[in-house]
């Protein structure tokens, strides 16, 4: 594996730590965009540049900043007195240690089976596309709607009720 | 270590992260964290395989991680408003003092 690769993935990891870890909430939405990026130049390194700069766009663009929007609106970022970890965090953490031996197991085992193509896939964005609205009609007509429908749910959900107007 | 097994190493790695950060996180918005992390982490697993496995040309799954994208930034929308809402409610955000499910 490549210098680059081990760099990218220690950036993301560091980031993913660094998000779940960090005592102050504001610090941990500016940890999650270090790992977003960290995991949209691994994209890049997979030659998945469309995907890499969908990840750049959506998430270190609109989903990190939607973070810190809830994080200063619920005044979240006030450091609770009684630790930023809930009661039963061993127990959580030997359930996410458990599935990470699980996983790990599960891909050390089947590396003699995994495929490794050689050849570099050279996908473009025309070809992108073009599957979208070919093959693939049918699951973005549906993600639209989804989207729509999720648009319209969260300012539903999030819209002040004003008193007595029920 | 083949280049593909490096990637779902790494990928099962930042999954395991967010599952941790989901469950032991007394903050509501950090719990969404933690599932935004393991949402990437099973992108990163689905172009892995698209890269190394046999006929990319298809794009089945590069198609399937950018609806991933898509679905993971409506879940976003919609949970972070939820998360507003309670707040507004409840006044915390802290999940181990929402103990009831009635208002």
């Amino acid at each position: 594996m490549s210098f680059v690769f081990y760099m990218l993935a220690a950036l993301s990891v560091t980031g993913a730590l660094a998000a779940v870890l960090l005592k102050n909430t504001v610090h941990c939405a500016l940890a999650l965009t270090v790992a977003f990026a960290g995991l949209a130049l691994l994209f890049l390194d997979l030659d998945a540049q469309f995907a890499g700069f969908a990840q750049i766009l959506v998430y270190i663009g609109a989903v990190a900043i939607l973070v810190v929007f809830a994080i200063l609106l619920t005044k979240g970022s006030e450091t609770p007195k009684d630790g930023v970890f809930s009661r039963t965090w061993l127990v959580g953490l030997v359930i996410a240690a458990g599935v990470f031996a699980v996983l790990g197991w599960a891909v050390i085992g089947s590396i003699r089976v995994l495929p490794q193509e050689k050849a570099v896939p050279t996908v473009t964005v025309l070809q992108i596309g073009n599957a979208l609205v070919g093959r693939y009609v049918l699951p973005l007509e549906i993600v639209a709607v989804l989207l729509t429908a999720a648009m319209v749910g969260a300012v539903i959900v999030a819209m002040h009720e004003k008193e007595g107007e029920k | 270590m083949t280049p593909l097994a490096s990637y779902l190493l790494v990928a099962a790695l930042l999954f395991a992260i967010g599952l941790a950060g989901a469950l032991t996180r007394r903050n509501a918005i950090l719990v969404l964290i933690g599932i935004e992390l393991m949402l990437n982490a099973a992108n990163l697993n689905l172009i892995a395989f698209w890269r190394y496995g046999p006929h990319p040309e298809l794009l089945t799954g590069m198609m399937f991680a950018i609806f991933s994208i898509a679905v993971a930034a409506a879940e976003a929308a919609v949970g972070l408003g939820l998360v507003i809402q309670i707040h507004r409610h409840a006044k915390t955000t802290d999940l181990d003092a929402m103990n009831r499910m009635k208002g």
